[in-house]
């Protein structure tokens, strides 16, 4: 059945969830797209010899296969676009530099406009105010103190706290930090936020 | 509020510049609030404030700068810190809504700005303007790369505008009367009801449809809620 591959590419990615980024399907975009290149092909002749012959009765397979080829695309588009948001959602979850395990499943393509769409944020956010700009992928969620708790989940080396005190971040070492010096730690796993 | 202002007015004492001579410290917040909520719950994307964007952006940077003064310990230094990152939450928080409006909706948002007659304000402002095209321009090259360009050749280009769902402004938002309204047509919801009129008094708040209500909004005269 035309259309079967691509939707089952669109499945793929309503199954895993929200936010989740699976491995990037190269196989199946490449069937999708040999099956496109197939009806086209197909298409091209039929065309050619209604065209000659006056064939008329080939005009609804024509369409037919059309309106196939349309699909695809739209699946193909919706597969790739759904991907992006998703890789766009890492840049805002981790930071600019994306962990191992995540970039594994990304195409150098993804890659690519990972790092294209991380500049342009980067420019804007520098744009913002006065010189130094504003970074607004900090400050997340609405203060509620101005220190919190944490603990180290690994060594992450000497520390600089506003004003001027170094502490070192070691393994299993348990800190009063200020909040807004922490949150990309927190959210790079290097700290973990204690509930009391 | 009192203690903000207090902060505010404290900040704003040593910088004396003219352009904020009209507004206090707190009524800057008070509209920084304001364009907050409407961005949070408007559908679509608002007009820009830039203006406010600045002025508080260098408000915060006096408030540092006066923190930097108050010596270590002092409970008014933990007090106005305190301000400050409840000031910045709100700034980036506004900022940040309209950022993801302006992805989720690039090609409709790019479209409006260019469609904009001169003289009329703008949605975006310039740095926004700016990061839409790139955005529209990386997307519209990645697609391009990975898959329309081995499509056959009368597939090789996706209209984004009808691709990228745009903006519901059917969505029922909630709002609080500013300024007294008469005679807002109301349509009607089902087939037997027909086009009705309502007055929207000071202070009421009320459920509607935003498309009904969002030149209200862009005037001022209503405040989402």
């Amino acid at each position: 059945m035309f259309g079967e591959k691509a939707i089952e590419l669109v499945r793929e990615l309503d199954r895993i969830g929200d936010g989740q980024l699976p491995a990037f399907n190269e196989d199946g975009i490449r069937q999708v797209l040999e099956e496109m290149k197939a009806l086209y092909e197909q298409n091209q002749s039929d065309v050619n010899e209604a065209k000659s012959e006056g064939a008329s009765e080939l005009i609804p397979t024509i369409k037919f296969r059309h309106c196939c080829l349309l699909r695809n695309q739209r699946c193909i588009a919706a597969y790739l676009y759904d991907r992006l948001l998703r890789v766009r959602a890492l840049r805002w979850e981790y930071g600019s530099v994306l962990p191992t395990s995540v970039r594994f499943h990304m195409s150098a393509e993804e890659l690519e406009w990972f790092n294209q769409y991380k500049k342009s944020l980067a420019t804007y956010m520098r744009s913002l105010g006065g010189e130094e700009g504003l970074d607004i992928t900090q400050d997340m969620k609405p203060p509620k103190s101005l220190y919190i708790e944490v603990r180290c989940v690994k060594d992450h080396g000497e520390f600089e706290i506003d004003d001027g005190t170094i502490i070192l971040l070691k393994k299993n070492s348990q800190h009063f930090l200020p909040r807004w010096k922490c949150e990309h730690l927190i959210r790079q796993g290097v700290l973990e936020h204690v509930l009391s | 509020v009192s203690v903000m202002s207090d902060v505010l007015s404290e900040a704003s004492e040593g910088s004396g510049d003219d352009s904020q001579e009209l507004m206090t410290p707190a009524e800057l917040i008070e509209k920084l609030e304001e364009a907050w909520l409407n961005e949070k719950f408007s559908p679509e994307l608002l007009e820009n404030k830039s203006e406010i964007v600045e002025c508080v952006m260098e408000q915060l940077t006096h408030m540092e700068e006066n923190l930097q003064r108050v010596k270590k310990g002092d409970l008014k230094a933990s007090i106005h810190r305190m301000e400050i990152d409840r000031i910045r939450y709100v700034l980036s928080s506004y900022l940040r809504s309209r950022l993801q409006k302006i992805e989720k909706y690039f090609p409709h948002v790019l479209k409006k700005e260019k469609s904009r007659a001169d003289g009329d304000p703008s949605y975006l402002s310039p740095e926004e303007f700016a990061f839409a095209k790139e955005y529209m321009a990386n997307t519209e090259t990645y697609l391009k790369n990975v898959a329309l360009r081995h499509m056959p050749p009368n597939l090789q280009t996706v209209d984004f505008a009808k691709c990228v769902p745009e903006p519901s402004l059917d969505s029922f938002v909630f709002l609080r009367v500013k300024v007294q309204q008469e005679n807002i047509l109301v349509e009607p919801e089902t087939d037997d009801q027909s086009e009705y009129a309502v007055d929207l008094e000071v202070g009421s708040q009320h459920l509607m449809r935003y498309r009904t209500i969002a030149p209200l909004v862009s005037n001022g005269a209503v405040q989402l809620i």
